[in-house]
């Protein structure tokens, strides 16, 4: 019999922690610290309009690029938050979740052999998704010392003639560093000069501290090369409705429409209505999510300080993104040995690309009793290492 | 003022409007200020009668404690100079008054009241509200169950349903 597989599928390696993942997931009574989606319901009144369309029977398809409502809303909203205007009817798409919309826009911008940057530590679908879309992936490593942001020299070390693609994912999952306009203003220029795209997955823009996000579309002659893809999941705390969205030149969204059409034909009916509440009336609970965050994310930053535990202060997303180093072990087992020894899930910094050795991803979006009681198990276990290292 | 100072104040209140028994170190913390200052701004807020205390909610229900709740519609005559403030007064003296608010509509005062028994609000009603010189007439309340108090749903929430690791 024939392989039914193709060579591509099976050349992309399973994330080397997955098992580590199914191992967490099987722990009954352990506390978590590694989900990458908000603790907060979604608000009600985005809820009750998913449910009020149910009940009134939409039901139906919706068209493909999605409710007409919807992506003037969202272009509404872009223009209101990162001043950027976008035609609702032949430059917005509404997807299943941003992933879709890596996956869907790669696909449509990469010939055989085109290179895409994937600046790492980062989400884990940007390299699987290139190589699915016949690119080339290029890992760009990205350094603790700039706070895990990018530079004009981290691009420089890994751009050739055959780059296409930048990926931005700012802010940024798993480090929670953001890119401010100072920061982008010299990627902008970069990105200019050597004539790339960039794909600018910003589904953490409502997630930001002290400073409000930027996008790097917003920068002088970016608009035309940048693709902004942003959702629900994380600042609306929609992770289970699947809606996200992507905005950026005509050219590129009518052939990702193209494809949406052929393979998803549209993104859930409830979910779009549902949204269309949410964008118009749910500023203020954002607002309180946010704040929130922000209170713990003060709190885990003075915890670490207070423990000796490494690790620079992010303003983005709700992870830090701690440093390990001095135990002298793997990511991978500390996660597993803290697992086993406290009941604490952390997910390892490896999960986001090999740079992230060394480091641990820790979220907070959990609850501060929740929060108290596994940093006081994690406080336990890196004393009872340091002792051991005497 | 200025606005990082009524930023901070009113994170503050939103917090202990919820948490009011944080301990002040770690209340400082959350804020991302020093523990002086947010100490100060309670003060002061305590002093402007901003904050005007810090209680606890309770289910009674859920206590061997017997106690009804009632909410009385009253229909006063505003009194020359005083409006409605004097008979106010004289209603929410009464310590078993737990809550009177001036509303706007079809009647004039909302009284909250809490008592051992339907009996013991009756009586309250009858012999100590009704009589006061000016009210008109009333309209008593019980309330059967308290489904949200104090912004806080008294059902308890359902355990979190969230995977342990995702990306």
């Amino acid at each position: 019999m024939r392989n039914p597989l193709s060579k591509k599928i099976i050349d992309i390696q399973p994330s080397g922690i997955r098992r580590f993942f199914d191992v967490a997931n099987e722990m009954e009574d352990a506390i978590s610290l590694g989900v990458g989606e908000p603790d907060f319901d979604t608000p009600w009144r985005i809820r009750d309009e998913g449910i009020f369309s149910l009940e009134k029977g939409r039901t139906f398809y919706t068209s493909n690029a999605g409710l007409k409502e919807l992506r003037k809303e969202i272009c509404k909203y872009l223009e209101r938050k990162i001043g950027v205007t976008y035609d609702p009817l032949k430059e917005t798409l509404v997807t299943v979740g941003g992933s879709e919309a890596i996956d869907v826009g790669l696909r449509c911008m990469l010939d055989p052999g085109d290179e895409v940057l994937i600046p790492q530590p980062s989400y884990v679908s940007y390299l699987p998704c290139t190589v699915m879309a016949d690119g080339v992936p290029v890992v760009v490593p990205l350094q603790y010392e700039n706070n895990f942001k990018l530079t004009v020299e981290d691009l420089e070390k890994y751009t050739t003639p055959k780059t296409k693609v930048l990926i931005m994912p700012f802010p940024n999952n798993p480090t929670g560093s953001i890119m401010t306009r100072e920061d982008l203003e010299p990627v902008a220029d970069f990105v200019k000069e050597h004539d790339l795209y960039v794909m600018s997955d910003e589904i953490y823009s409502e997630l930001t501290y002290q400073t409000k996000h930027v996008s790097i579309a917003s920068l002088p002659g970016m608009r035309e090369r940048t693709l902004v893809i942003n959702g629900f999941s994380k600042g609306f705390a929609m992770t289970g409705w699947r809606l996200g969205y992507c905005c950026g030149p005509e050219m590129i969204i009518e052939q990702m429409t193209k494809l949406h059409q052929f393979a998803i034909m549209c993104a859930p009916t409830t979910s779009q209505y549902a949204a269309v509440e949410g964008l118009k009336n749910c500023e203020d609970e954002v607002e309180e999510m946010r704040q929130s965050y922000n209170q713990r994310r003060r709190f885990l930053m003075h915890e670490f300080k207070r423990m000796g535990l490494e690790c620079f202060e992010p303003f983005g997303a709700f992870y830090v993104f701690p440093s390990i180093k001095e135990f002298k072990m793997s990511s991978e087992e500390f996660a597993t040995r803290l697992l086993r020894e406290e009941k604490v899930a952390v997910v390892p910094g490896t999960a986001f690309g090999e740079c992230g050795e060394g480091f641990l991803r820790i979220s907070y979006a959990y609850s501060l009793d929740d929060l108290k009681e596994a940093l006081g198990r994690v406080e336990r276990f890196i004393n009872r290492l340091r002792e051991a290292q005497l | 003022m200025n606005e990082n100072k009524e930023a901070l104040r009113i994170e503050i209140l939103k917090y202990l409007e919820k948490h009011s028994r944080v301990d002040l170190r770690e209340l400082a913390v959350l804020m991302g200020v020093e523990e002086a200052e947010a100490a100060n701004e309670m003060a002061e807020m305590e002093k402007e009668k901003i904050i005007c205390g810090y209680h606890t909610l309770i289910d009674w229900d859920k206590t061997g404690v017997e106690m009804v709740t009632a909410l009385i519609e009253v229909r006063v005559t505003p009194q020359r100079d005083r409006g409605f403030d004097r008979i106010a007064e004289r209603i929410y003296n009464y310590p078993e008054v737990y809550a009177v608010y001036l509303i706007s509509g079809s009647y004039d005062l909302l009284v909250t009241l809490e008592g051992k028994s339907l009996k013991e609000v009756s009586r309250f009603v009858s012999e100590k509200l009704s009589p006061i010189e000016g009210v008109l007439n009333t309209a008593t309340h019980f309330i059967l169950k308290k489904y949200k108090d104090h912004g806080t749903i008294m059902i308890p929430k359902k355990e979190s349903e969230r995977m342990l690791v995702t990306p």
